[in-house]
């Protein structure tokens, strides 16, 4: 064996040599030498007999794994809208000057690399980057001054301060779900006592639906899953938080991971399945020992395993299985794609994951907050649960707080609340606009401050950032629009193309060389995408930048040039390398604005 | 079963349809074209050029992919599906490096006819002239990425048919592209043969045969005699 085929060994022996573990495998293998390298790639790929092109399409497919070297300190920058307003740029390109880096490229003695990524989900407590998948928190200019320090030592991360890697709940509002953790089996206890056809009913009964936006009735989910013929069920928790602003299930995973567990028990309880995954986001990494230590405790406590609460033919256990930095994962057959080691690209739906899932069986995939949510309604009944919220949307929302405002955090309250109060009890005085729903949902401008958080009116799954008056909008538009192009998984067409056009194009207006050309272009694509995208993702990757529009209207004509159109090619840029060699850069050397 | 129990109905007209069949495969066997790229009789639904976007019972969706039922309303021939499609060609031609007039597969080339089809008069857009390689190491074919669409034929093809499994989507987003199954990645180190269904699928000019060039004139080509509405309709999907 050759010294990559021994270090591979235990972890190809860990997953059983299965190729449908090949994303865990990958990321356990890039840990070895923080990259996957040619000597990896044709080992894995020989061990596990899979063609190398497998791996490939892998490693090029999802962000955080990596075909060349990144160093041995690989920073990432978060870089949601939040963390920009919060100074992220200017801090990372403090960074890069004390480093004397380039943004995505490795450092000379191949020490450390600088990049950015999708938002991390510290959006209440950023600018936030990830240092080798863990997260450095509440960024300031100092903070990256003593990062640096360490990285020039090579301090390893386990001797970095800790208060570095500190992740808060800011739990500022709660109730049914953030209030004190339930007693651990309470909610199996109670759902073993009314038997699975009684809890069932009692979902049925609490009317709760899908927090992951989209409020599908959980009862009517699970009901499809137990009744869908296959020889095995699956139950999947969807914890792979990509929608930027949210971050309400890094809470829930860190600070109430067994009241998740519980009710994912309970599904299985429901559905018969014996086996279930947590699609924990790569960016949560780590979350994973301590939500290990849970399902090991869980497991001695016989609230997990064999026979579980004593109940005979109730056997059930979890996996952890981790993503690597692939928002389109959260929609759910991309999850399952990459549960099976596959790029998240979405499947064709119907058949939806109820009857055809993981491998082809029934499965039933559902949001960390809907599972805990089952719980909640096992332990306090249907009855008192449907007291809260509104007729159509019963139970809590949490909404994860963000932006421009005093306190940022978690708000858990009945459906039906108001924008407006939500902006009261988090210290927005001053708010031009409120982005809820993440990248992908509404922008909503203060007479619309009268709107409820509910299904009926306003659905999310959690976002709420907030941007003060000052803020220009062409801003947030412009990241959301390079987050979706960076996103896009690349099947279809319109999101594939569509969402770089769209990148491009505001990219335009914000540098003041758009036209009304570009603004009409804009709404067309924005029909365009919403048509005829394949998933959810090039459906709603221009949602937000449409209401903008609408509402910031003369933001954007502001921008406008008054001109019919400039063309996409600058002459004057073209003409840098040019000043570059002759060693010019007056006003004379440039072209000026009547050409 | 009454006509009604098996049709549909596609810009008002009806349209008989088989147990399984997808919209595109019924309107195909009644002889309606609905304009489609990376769909092939041959292979199971894909769904990812968007080309056959139809409007089933108001709401859109590929014609390749969703299944005929009893009843549906189709539209297929409105002004805003010819727009969309229109917007999605634009987008395929500013995606990749699309010369037609140097190209040997004009006249037979799918994106080519389509464009024509619907009538795309410019690609619009800002053209992203990505650079992407030639391979040129097998001795029968080349491979010519600056002309892919993605639409994964070659993929299927390999891997279903042909059982060889020698190209691979990767990448995300704009970075999407075809990758071959070989130490090397060339196509020279795998087993790709004339006679493999992947060596047919190819809809644009990525993957052309060396030492043929030009043998048919163009004007003289497939495309060159009829609209893809028709030649299509008609079978002869070579």
């Amino acid at each position: 064996m050759t010294e990559i085929e021994s270090a591979l060994d235990p972890i190809l022996a860990k997953y059983h040599r299965d190729p449908t573990a090949l994303l865990q495998i990958l990321r356990d293998a890039q840990d070895l030498s923080g990259w996957i390298s040619p000597e990896i790639r044709a080992a894995a790929a020989s061990a596990l007999a899979i063609a190398p092109t497998r791996i490939d399409s892998l490693t090029r497919f999802y962000a955080h794994l990596y075909d060349a070297p990144r160093g041995k300190y690989r920073i990432l920058f978060s870089d949601n809208i939040t963390d920009r307003m919060a100074g992220s740029v200017a801090l990372m390109e403090l960074m890069l000057k004390k480093l004397k880096l380039e943004r995505g490229k490795l450092s000379a003695d191949g020490l450390v690399s600088i990049d950015f990524t999708s938002c991390t989900g510290m959006c209440d407590q950023g600018p936030a980057l990830l240092v080798n998948n863990l997260p450095a928190t509440r960024l300031t200019a100092r903070r990256i001054d003593e990062i640096c320090g360490l990285i020039r030592a090579g301090a390893p991360l386990d001797q970095w301060p800790a208060e570095f890697f500190q992740v808060e709940d800011h739990i500022r509002r709660a109730d049914l779900l953030l209030g004190a953790p339930k007693k651990r089996g309470e909610a199996i206890r109670a759902a073993l006592a009314l038997g699975a056809q009684g809890f069932l009913d009692e979902l049925e009964k609490s009317n709760l639906r899908g927090r992951g936006g989209a409020g599908f009735p959980t009862a009517l989910k699970w009901r499809s899953c137990r009744d869908a013929p296959g020889e095995k069920r699956f139950v999947v928790c969807n914890a792979d938080e990509g929608e930027p602003g949210t971050f309400k299930d890094r809470v829930l995973l860190q600070s109430f991971a067994a009241t998740l567990f519980e009710g994912m028990a309970l599904a299985a309880l429901v559905t018969g399945a014996q086996k279930g995954f947590l699609y924990l986001r790569g960016e949560y990494s780590f979350l994973r020992a301590p939500l290990e230590a849970t399902l090991a405790e869980m497991r001695r406590e016989n609230l997990l395993g064999a026979t579980i609460g004593g109940a005979k033919n109730f056997d059930f256990d979890i996996d952890i299985h981790m993503g690597a930095g692939a928002y389109v994962c959260g929609e759910e057959t991309a999850l399952i794609e990459s549960l099976e080691g596959k790029p998240g690209r979405p499947r064709i739906r119907p058949p939806f994951p109820v009857t055809h899932g993981y491998l082809g069986f029934p499965t039933l995939v559902n949001n960390v907050e809907t599972f805990c949510n089952a719980a909640a309604i096992a332990t306090i009944g249907a009855a008192a649960y449907a007291s809260r919220g509104t007729k159509q949307s019963t139970g809590t929302k949490i909404l994860s707080v963000s932006g421009d405002c005093q306190r940022p955090g978690l708000y858990e309250y009945p459906f039906g609340v108001t924008i407006a109060q939500v902006l009261e009890d988090c210290g927005a005085p001053d708010v031009g606009a409120v982005q809820v729903g993440g990248a992908a949902g509404n922008c909503l401008i203060p007479e619309e401050f009268g709107r409820r958080i509910a299904f009926e009116d306003q659905p999310t799954a959690g976002a709420f950032m907030v941007f003060a008056n000052r803020r220009d909008p062409i801003e947030a538009a412009r990241n959301f629009a390079h987050f979706f192009a960076h996103e896009s998984c690349g099947f279809c067409t319109p999101c594939r193309v569509g969402t770089s056009l769209v990148a491009g194009m505001i990219d335009k207006i914000a540098a003041g060389h758009g036209a009304q050309y570009e603004f009409l272009d804009l709404k067309r694509l924005h029909d365009i995408l919403r048509a005829s995208s394949h998933c959810g993702l090039g459906q709603a990757a221009m949602l937000a930048l449409g209401d903008m529009m609408q509402k910031f209207k003369p933001a954007f004509e502001r921008r406008l040039i008054t001109r019919d159109f400039e063309p996409d090619f600058d002459l004057d840029a073209a003409l840098a390398r040019a000043r570059e060699l002759a060693g010019r850069d007056d006003a004379a050397a440039h072209l000026g604005e009547d050409i | 079963m009454s006509d009604s129990d098996s049709s549909f109905t596609l810009d008002g007209r009806i349209i008989a349809f088989a147990p399984g069949q997808t919209i595109l495969a019924a309107a195909t066997a009644a002889g309606v074209y609905i304009p489609h790229l990376c769909a092939h009789p041959d292979f199971p639904p894909h769904g990812s050029c968007k080309l056959c976007t139809v409007t089933v019972n108001g709401r859109d969706g590929s014609a390749c992919t969703i299944q005929a039922a009893p009843g549906q309303e189709v539209r297929s021939d409105t002004p805003e599906l010819h727009e969309i499609r229109r917007v999605l060609l634009q987008m395929l031609f500013v995606e990749g490096n699309h010369f037609c007039p140097g190209c040997e597969k004009s006249g037979r080339c799918k994106l080519q006819a389509l464009a024509y089809e619907i009538e795309m008069l410019s690609p619009h857009f800002v053209q992203f002239f990505p650079h992407r390689e030639i391979d040129a190491s097998h001795p029968e074919f080349f491979l010519d990425f600056n002309r892919c669409i993605m639409c994964e034929l070659c993929v299927r093809a390999s891997r279903d048919v042909d059982g060889k499994n020698i190209f691979a989507l990767a990448g995300r987003g704009r970075e999407s592209h075809i990758i071959v199954n070989s130490p090397s990645g060339k196509l020279g180190d795998t087993d790709f043969a004339a006679t493999d269904k992947a060596a047919e699928v190819c809809p644009v000019g990525a993957i052309l045969r060396k030492e043929i060039g030009f043998a048919t004139p163009i004007g003289a080509r497939l495309y060159d005699h009829a609209p893809i509405s028709r030649v299509d309709l008609a079978g002869q999907e070579k």
